[in-house]
Formats: C-alpha cells, sequence, structure tokens
C-alpha cells in the first residue's frame, strides 16, 4: 500500500457497472489490480430484525426486497421454511404454480444479468432485447399478483390466489417465442470475438476453491460441479420434471456465460412441463387455522368468522424448533434458517444469500488481473446487493 | 403454545442414529453436549474447544465429507425459555458428495470468543464478520475481523434481541413477547 508503485482507486458504491451499492477498494500496479477488498451493507434494511416483529404471513413482502429481480424465489424460500416446521405440504396445483413462477423468475433474472453484464463489455442492443423479453414476464407477474415486481404471491400454505382466467395462454405464447429470442441473443454473443476476449480464460476460479468459498449457482456449475439444489434435495415436486444441469469446464466468466444461457432453456422446459401438469385443484390447504376462509362463509358461518377473525388477529403459531430449508434461487442456494419459539412470529429468520457467498470470490477471480477485467467479472457473478445487505 | 412442546420427534430419533451420529460419537463421545432431530434435521451442540477440531474431522472423513459450508449465522436467546449461554452460533454444513446436511452450534455468554472455522473452510470469513457486526460475538482467530453490514462507527449489535428495531425504544416494549 505505501508502495510508490501502487495507486489506490475507489470503484462504487455508485458505478453503474457493480450493480448497485457496491464499493470496491481497487490496489492497482499501473492497470494490474493487486488487492482487491469489497466494503457491503449500503443497502442493509434490518429485513431478517424486521421479520421478527411480523406475523409469518406478513413477513413474505419484507422478503421480495431482497434479491429483487427474483422476489417470487425469495418468498418460496421462507415460505417453504415455516412449512417445513409446521409439517405440511402443500395441494398439488399450488406446487406446480410454484415451479412455473420460479422457472419464469429464474429466466427473468438471468435476462436482467445477460442485459447488464453484456452492457457493462460494451453490448448495448442485447440489453434492449433482454428487457422486451422480461417486460413479458413482468406481465405474467402483475397478471397473477397485480404487481411487476414486488409481487408476495406465495403464502405459507399454499399461494395468494389461483391463477387468473387466461394466464395459461399468456405463459403458452411466451414460451412459444423465447426460444428464438434466445437463439438472437447467442447469434449475437456466444461466437462474437469481442465478447469472447473480454470473457475467455477471465475472472477464473479452480473448482476446489469455489467450494471452499462456498458459492453456488451458476458460478460453482461453470467450476464443474454438479450441485443443484432442485436435484440434490427436490423441493415443490422437482423430483417429476425432467431437466438437465449444465456445467462448465474451465469456471471463467464465459463458462458462467454458457451456463446461465443453458439454464434458460431449462427453464423454459420446466415451465412447459409445469403448463402440462398444471390441473385443476385447490391451491391451499385445507387448514382454516392457516388459510382465511372464503370471504361469503363469513355471513353463514360462526366458526369461519371466529377463523378469520383469530387469524387477522393473532395470526398462526409455528412449533417450537428450528429448521434450515434452501432452495436453487436463479443466483444459488437461497437458504432460509428459522427459529420458532411456538408463538405467532418467528424468533429469528436468517437468510442464505447467494450473492452474499458469490460476491466473497471476487478477491481470487480479479487480482493480478487488469482492472477492465473486474467489471466483466462482477457482471458474471451476478449479485444484487439487496440480497447481500439484507 | 406451551414450552414443553417436545423437540425430537421419537419416530424421527430412530432414524437418525445414523452414520453422521456414529461417527461423532465415536470421535467425540463426551464433547457432544446435545444432538436434536427434528424434522429430519440434525443439530449438534458441541462444546467451543472441540470445535474447530469437529469441523476439520466432519470436512476431511471419507465417509462424511462435509466440504461446504453453507451458512453460519448467531442466534441471540435472552427471550427464550433457556436463555443461557445467551448466544448460539449456528454452522449449516453440507456435503456435495454425499448430499447430506448437518448442523453445528456453539454456545457462548457475553464477550467469549468463538474459535474462527477460517481455516477449515474459507467462506466463513464473511458469515463470521457478519455475526460479530450484528450480535457482538467475538471471532478468535479471524484474519480480518471488521463489521461488514454496519458502519464501522456504529454502536450496538442490531440482531440483539434487546436492540429496539424502531427508533423509539418504548414501542418495542409494549410489544407483546
Amino acid at each position: 500500500m505505501t508502495s510508490s508503485r501502487t495507486m489506490t482507486l475507489n470503484m462504487g458504491p455508485q458505478h453503474p457497472s457493480t450493480h448497485g451499492v457496491l464499493r470496491l477498494v481497487l490496489t492497482l500496479d499501473g492497470e494490474v489490480v493487486v488487492k482487491c477488498v469489497s466494503h457491503i451493507g449500503y443497502l442493509h434494511t434490518g429485513i431478517e430484525k424486521g421479520l421478527e416483529s411480523k406475523r409469518y404471513q406478513q413477513g413474505i413482502p419484507l422478503t421480495d426486497r431482497m434479491d429483487y429481480l427474483a422476489p417470487l424465489s425469495n418468498n418460496l424460500a421462507l415460505v417453504l421454511a415455516v412449512e417445513k416446521a409446521l409439517g405440511i405440504t402443500v395441494p398439488e396445483r399450488a406446487q406446480t404454480i410454484r415451479v412455473l413462477l420460479t422457472e419464469l423468475t429464474r429466466i427473468k433474472s438471468h435476462l436482467v444479468w445477460l442485459g447488464t453484464h453484456a452492457l457493462d463489455i460494451g453490448a448495448m442492443s442485447v440489453f434492449l432485447y433482454c428487457f422486451r423479453e422480461r417486460e413479458a414476464i413482468l406481465d405474467l407477474y402483475e397478471a397473477v399478483s397485480g404487481q411487476r415486481m414486488m409481487s408476495s404471491y406465495f403464502r405459507v400454505g399454499g399461494l395468494a390466489s389461483d391463477l387468473p382466467p387466461g394466464f395459461e395462454e399468456a405463459v403458452k405464447a411466451f414460451l412459444k417465442t423465447f426460444p428464438d429470442r434466445l437463439a438472437e441473443y447467442e447469434a449475437l454473443l456466444t461466437a462474437n470475438p469481442l465478447w469472447r476476449q473480454r470473457t475467455v480464460g477471465i475472472g477464473t476460479i479452480k473448482r476446489e476453491d469455489a467450494i471452499a468459498l462456498g458459492m453456488s449457482g451458476p458460478g460453482l456449475r461453470a467450476c464443474g460441479v454438479g450441485y443443484d439444489v432442485r436435484r440434490a434435495h427436490p423441493y415443490s415436486g422437482y423430483e417429476r420434471y425432467s431437466f438437465e444441469i449444465p456445467l462448465g469446464k474451465t469456471g471463467d466468466v464465459y463458462d458462467r456465460y454458457l451456463v446461465r444461457m443453458a439454464e434458460m432453456r431449462q427453464s423454459h422446459r420446466i415451465t412447459g412441463q409445469a403448463l402440462e401438469r398444471l390441473t385443476p385443484g385447490p391451491v391451499n390447504v385445507a387448514d382454516p387455522k392457516l388459510i382465511p376462509p372464503p370471504k361469503p362463509l363469513l355471513k353463514r358461518s360462526m366458526e369461519a368468522l371466529i377463523h378469520h377473525f383469530k387469524l387477522y388477529a393473532e395470526g398462526f403459531s409455528v412449533p417450537a424448533g428450528e429448521v434450515y430449508h434452501a432452495i436453487e434461487a436463479p443466483k444459488g442456494e437461497l437458504g432460509c434458517y428459522l427459529v420458532s419459539d411456538g408463538s405467532p412470529r418467528p424468533y429469528r429468520v436468517h437468510f442464505r444469500a447467494p450473492s452474499f457467498v458469490n460476491l466473497q470470490a471476487l478477491p481470487k477471480m480479479v487480482e493480478g488481473r487488469l482492472v477492465a477485467d473486474v467489471v466483466a467479472v462482477i457482471g458474471s457473478l451476478d449479485i444484487v446487493l439487496g440480497e447481500i445487505d439484507r | 403454545m406451551s414450552d414443553s412442546e417436545t423437540r425430537t420427534d421419537s419416530r424421527e430419533e430412530a432414524q437418525a442414529e445414523s452414520l453422521v451420529l456414529q461417527r461423532l460419537r465415536e470421535q467425540f463421545g463426551e464433547a457432544l453436549r446435545e444432538v436434536k432431530v427434528w424434522r429430519n434435521e440434525t443439530t449438534v451442540v458441541l462444546s467451543r474447544q472441540d470445535l474447530v477440531r469437529a469441523c476439520r474431522f466432519l470436512r476431511d472423513d471419507q465417509d462424511l465429507a462435509f466440504d461446504f459450508l453453507s451458512d453460519v449465522t448467531g442466534v441471540d436467546r435472552l427471550k427464550l425459555p433457556q436463555a443461557s449461554p445467551r448466544f448460539e452460533v449456528v454452522y449449516n454444513l453440507y456435503s456435495l458428495q454425499h448430499r447430506r446436511r448437518l448442523r453445528l452450534k456453539i454456545r457462548v455468554d457475553e464477550g467469549e470468543a468463538v474459535p474462527t472455522v477460517t481455516g477449515v473452510w474459507e467462506t466463513a470469513n464473511w458469515h463470521e464478520r457478519e455475526v460479530y457486526d450484528l450480535f457482538g460475538v467475538p471471532f478468535e482467530g479471524h484474519p480480518d475481523l471488521r463489521r461488514i453490514l454496519m458502519p464501522d462507527d456504529w454502536e450496538g449489535h442490531p440482531l440483539r434481541k434487546d436492540y429496539p428495531v424502531e427508533a423509539s425504544p418504548r414501542w418495542w416494549e409494549e410489544e407483546p413477547a
């Protein structure tokens, strides 16, 4: 640091290519990064603390704000952890809708990753195309929940409501056009010599290092480790879907790109299968202690009125104990550690945020490399600061 | 819900006498303070002194191979029926090879340091910093123990149960426990 050869460069927290409020302090020797120190916490909103004072269902909207590019995945992690502690399983239709929507969420999240990653490296047009497709998924979000982004559609015990009429056709229309669009992006990038120069052999991380650093998701799979929670510990019925887990070889920026592109294809496949599995049925567990009764019933049934009142005044209790439930979010293993003391509010909720863990690998990827590569590597990590800082 | 709500399901307990626990019992016998199985998840409470040795064993033993540390976090037990020792540090381990999870726990009181496991799994670095930042539990031997989410000059540790959730502490006191 004191050497006159090196220079300290502050990057962020307001820098377009840090994807939010990430601040890096880079020590440079000429154009080579000697040391990289990350500073996070600028977006710390105390979500875990906030959850402790909310009832279980009330906490769901807070989780939307963690990885705001994949709100439904966050909902799912919390909801599944609570359901595990309660010892309940939601009806098949609810499971299928959850799979359908979280796979669309994966595509949506990967589209923002691709658009911004390409923009960082200088390919402007990809960004505009990706946001066009993302818009179509946001419309689907809006159709089910009334919200484009902070949808909070999943509930402990099922869903906020059933799918609206015409939803399946809208998904079909999207699924029909998407593969061609994806092929368009690949035509723009995959064999593009400029793209390859900026990504091949850049930000390489070894398999052992990635495991020791706890990396998960596409970043880990790009190193050739086939860890995908959907396959290793299926939830919401993932064991009934056929899909592949795309793997990389070298663990560089280009491999992470290829893995995510292939994952979008697989998500497209799973979404199609989920549509076929969609059969009529209830979307909530038949437990009046968890799910409010239908409104018209309140005028006729005293019991329904009591349940309604109890649920909104007090909520439901979860047996005392602790669980850890992980899902495969677009960014990697999103775990929810829940401690219940038997009351209607969680005693402690902690989220194992994949971006938080993956970002820790950044110095290993950029030290000894050119400063221009830092931008490419951050893009390839696909971090969301809302989730890192929580 | 009553406090006597049993945390261990006897039916599940039978399954829990799994390989992991067997090996741990062989190696650490007395050091296992408590073993709980709930919802098919195994939790082992260890004493501080044995933590790093146990972690190394769990990582390096071929039959166990817990090579992946998913998560480290803390719990402030101030408002739980058993409030002492006050803090719990929770390690969620995973074995990529065997697809198996295990939860380790250490209990410490205010001011007591927990040995770092950064030497076993590099990823523990930021997790331990987070626990230090939000709970005020120090980690002995940590290479870079600084606050991570809160500003460096912040006073207090926000995830402690006696830390107010909103600006006015009175609001917190009125909230039912």
